[in-house]
């Protein structure tokens, strides 16, 4: 019997023991990833936990963007938050509005002596997550513009050269009066509708989405996305909505499957659609700069972000802190950043990255891959051009896509539901305005 | 003088309904206390800071005129899905109870799309109808019909509610079957001696019976159609085009989880609650009367 007990004391004691040698700082990351692109995320939090022992970084899934942000602050509100979490960019001004329940990122680095250079991030990427200060809040993860994805194969069946010129609206338009005369089902869709159309547009033709510009200067801003060169674009696109030239899909980027399939001709949607098409697509595909109106003074500037950044949230340890700033300066490094680039579609977020990806040789096997890079970072982004911040974004984001379908679908003219839109957003701002003063 | 049955002392019952009390307690009574309260505030999404503004979130509800729109909706989709899921599920109870051969199979059959959650409901539904890959779609397409719910309103609501009514006719029938069953034989056989052909039979002394049951499905359905076809309109229009189907729930989900606007969303799930209440109530004082037990 002594004997036994012996024995089971040393057991339990060699478990503790090499639990205690086991047991590194456990951070938690929440994000919204699935896919390929949850797989990419996974294998970088595996390195990490590979190369050091004091640290293990566990990620979870949490839903699409908006459920993960969701989750996010429902497990604050509990007190059971995790340490990083992925906010897409339409959630930044909610996040940078919720001083006390994050932890700058910056001072997570300076707090915990990493060394951190915010100036080696890209401009435009840099400005999103940036206060008006100076002061880096989040760090960018995956950040994506809108490019212009074109099907070869079907403009050669349309008797077109698939070679020709499309960088203005225009020329696009004549291209899908040839497509539809041609018997195409599908000549152009769409993903994210406000994005390209709308907030994109705007900056791309150097007009503003927002007061205050849009929003960067103080919660007082009010939308004006109902000026000349917004309600002439959506006027158009509602007029080959009704003429069978550009086909909806949906609110998010569901258009992607059509044009997957070979549907349709072209498709406006995320340079991050890259790993999906590369995948999936058997024709012969080309990445193009997002069209603009030729006439339209000081087109094209430049486009803006989409995609994510990762938050710190408060109220964890310093110890857990110092694995967070480890953990955020791994992905930062220009290895990880590289062949997130180079096998996502999403840019090189910072300038070594873009080197690095460059010297590779990777955009001349790779042609189009660029092309993302180029057209976010070829101009100085102005006032209106340097991206959004604007409070309960996904729902005003949610109110122009009613909007924008009921001029697809010819019940509203572009005008009247573009001033709508206005209104009814101006409406939320004031509201966010008021519960966060 | 009615002789009444009665025990003794408190403890016992008291006993006995507690477990109830309990659960209704944590699961109703706690809830719908806590959405009255923050009803009355203005919080940020974090919890961070509270302001009390009284009944502001009130007043700017029914300022919003898409908010006014979405009782109308919320009026025509559930009236619609209570009436064909009903209708549908007594059709087929009744088919159902006269089958000589085979009646198990066809009744188990029939009770199966009731295992299937209104999401997934909702998701097998919209493979059907996808504008672009759907098999019934492409069919329309065929015949030279446009499908697109994604645009076209109707075609949306009516979408919607046939998913909600497929996925509800199970329960229905269920429950008819068994009020059915319930009915004694020979009042039947007695009128069908005296010459009463079926539906005859079926109007005067069939449905009055089943007038109970009725009654029963008619409120569960009603709230069936306010509640449990959220998954349903999730999956398949997520409330669009525009707002057109938008029912009350969803808007309480979509300004709450996806705008983060908490004070509102608990004052439109208040608003919901009292509305849902009044429709019980209503049908408890008047229609309750025409039903014979």
């Amino acid at each position: 019997m002594k004997k036994v007990k012996r024995i089971v004391s040393m057991v339990l004691m060699i478990g503790m023991f090499s639990g205690t040698a086991l047991s590194a700082t456990e951070i938690h990351w929440w994000h919204a990833f699935k896919g390929r692109l949850g797989t990419l995320l996974a294998e970088q939090v595996d390195q990490f936990n590979a190369a050091q022992s004091d640290y293990k970084v566990i990620q979870n899934r949490k839903g699409n963007y908006s459920e993960t942000l969701n989750a996010g602050i429902a497990a604050f509100r509990a007190k059971k938050h995790p340490h990083i979490l992925m906010v897409f960019e339409v959630g930044t001004a909610t996040m940078m509005a919720a001083k006390g329940a994050i932890k700058p990122m910056y001072k997570v680095m300076s707090e915990a002596g990493v060394k951190f250079d915010p100036d080696g991030f890209i401009g435009p990427v840099k400005g999103y997550y940036t206060t008006t200060t100076g002061e880096m809040l989040s760090m960018p993860y995956n950040s994506s513009t809108p490019v212009l994805w074109v099907n070869r194969d079907a403009f050669k069946k349309a008797g077109l050269n698939p070679d020709m010129d499309l960088s203005t609206w225009q020329k696009v338009g004549a291209a899908l009066d040839k497509l539809k005369s041609s018997g195409n089902k599908c000549p152009l869709t769409t993903a994210w509708q406000s994005w390209v159309h709308l907030e994109n547009l705007s900056a791309y033709h150097n007009v503003a989405f927002a007061t205050k510009e849009n929003g960067f200067a103080g919660m007082d801003t009010e939308l004006v996305f109902n000026g000349p060169v917004q309600i002439k674009h959506i006027q158009a696109m509602g007029n080959w909505a009704k003429e069978g030239k550009f086909i909806y899909a949906g609110r998010r980027n569901e258009g992607g499957k059509a044009f997957r399939a070979g549907e349709c001709a072209l498709y406006t949607e995320s340079s991050a659609g890259y790993a999906g098409i590369k995948k999936n697509a058997e024709f012969d595909f080309e990445i193009r700069h997002l069209p603009y109106w030729e006439g339209v003074k000081g087109a094209p500037q430049n486009t803006i972000i989409g995609g994510s950044s990762l938050w710190v949230l408060s109220g964890h340890s310093t110890k857990e802190y110092r694995g967070v700033a480890a953990f955020l300066s791994f992905l930062s490094s220009p290895v990880i950043q590289a062949a997130w680039h180079q096998n996502t579609g999403y840019l090189p977020v910072t300038l070594v990255a873009s080197q690095k990806t460059k010297k590779s040789g990777f955009y001349d096997s790779n042609p189009g891959t660029d092309i993302a890079g180029i057209q976010m970072t070829r101009k100085t982004p102005t006032s209106v051009s340097k991206g959004l911040r604007l409070g309960s974004f996904d729902q005003i984001r949610g109110m122009i896509d009613e909007e924008l379908e009921s001029v697809w679908s010819g019940k509203k003219t572009a005008k009247s539901a573009l001033n709508n839109a206005v209104k009814r957003g101006n409406v939320l701002l004031r509201r966010f305005e008021s519960s966060n003063r | 003088m009615e002789k009444r049955v009665y025990f003794k002392g408190w403890f016992l019952p008291a006993l006995l309904i507690t477990p109830q009390l309990l659960i209704t307690a944590v699961f109703f009574f706690y809830p719908a206390g806590t959405a009255i309260w923050w009803s009355l505030f203005n919080p940020d999404p974090f919890g961070l800071s509270t302001k009390f503004v009284g009944f502001a979130n009130f007043d700017y509800l029914f300022a919003d005129s898409y908010y006014k729109e979405s009782f109308y909706t919320t009026a025509i989709f559930s009236s619609l899905v209570t009436l064909f899921s009903m209708g549908i599920a007594l059709y087929l109870a009744v088919l159902a109870d006269r089958l000589i051969k085979g009646a198990g199979i066809y009744q188990t059959l029939l009770i199966w799309p009731y295992a299937v959650a209104p999401a997934i409901a909702g998701i097998l539904w919209m493979f059907l109808f996808d504008t672009q890959t759907g098999l019934i779609s492409w069919y329309l397409g065929l015949l030279g019909y446009d499908w697109n719910h994604l645009l076209n309103e109707t075609e949306a609501m009516g979408l919607v509610i046939v998913a909600s009514t497929w996925s509800r006719v199970s329960y229905n029938f269920l429950f008819f079957l068994a009020g059915l069953q319930a009915i004694p034989r020979a009042i039947i056989e007695a009128a069908a001696i005296d010459g009463a052909r079926f539906w005859r039979r079926f109007w005067t002394i069939i449905f009055p019976l089943l007038s109970p049951t009725t009654f029963f499905l008619v409120v569960m359905n009603i709230v069936y159609a306010f509640f449990d076809t959220f998954g349903v309109i999730h999956t398949i229009t997520k409330g669009g085009p525009g707002q057109s189907t938008t029912i009350l729930v969803y808007k309480v989900y979509s300004d709450g989880f996806v705008g983060l606007d908490l004070g509102s969303s608990a004052a439109q799930s208040v608003i919901l609650l009292i509305i849902v209440g009044l429709l019980t109530i209503l049908q408890f004082k008047f229609v309750e009367k025409k039903v014979h037990y």
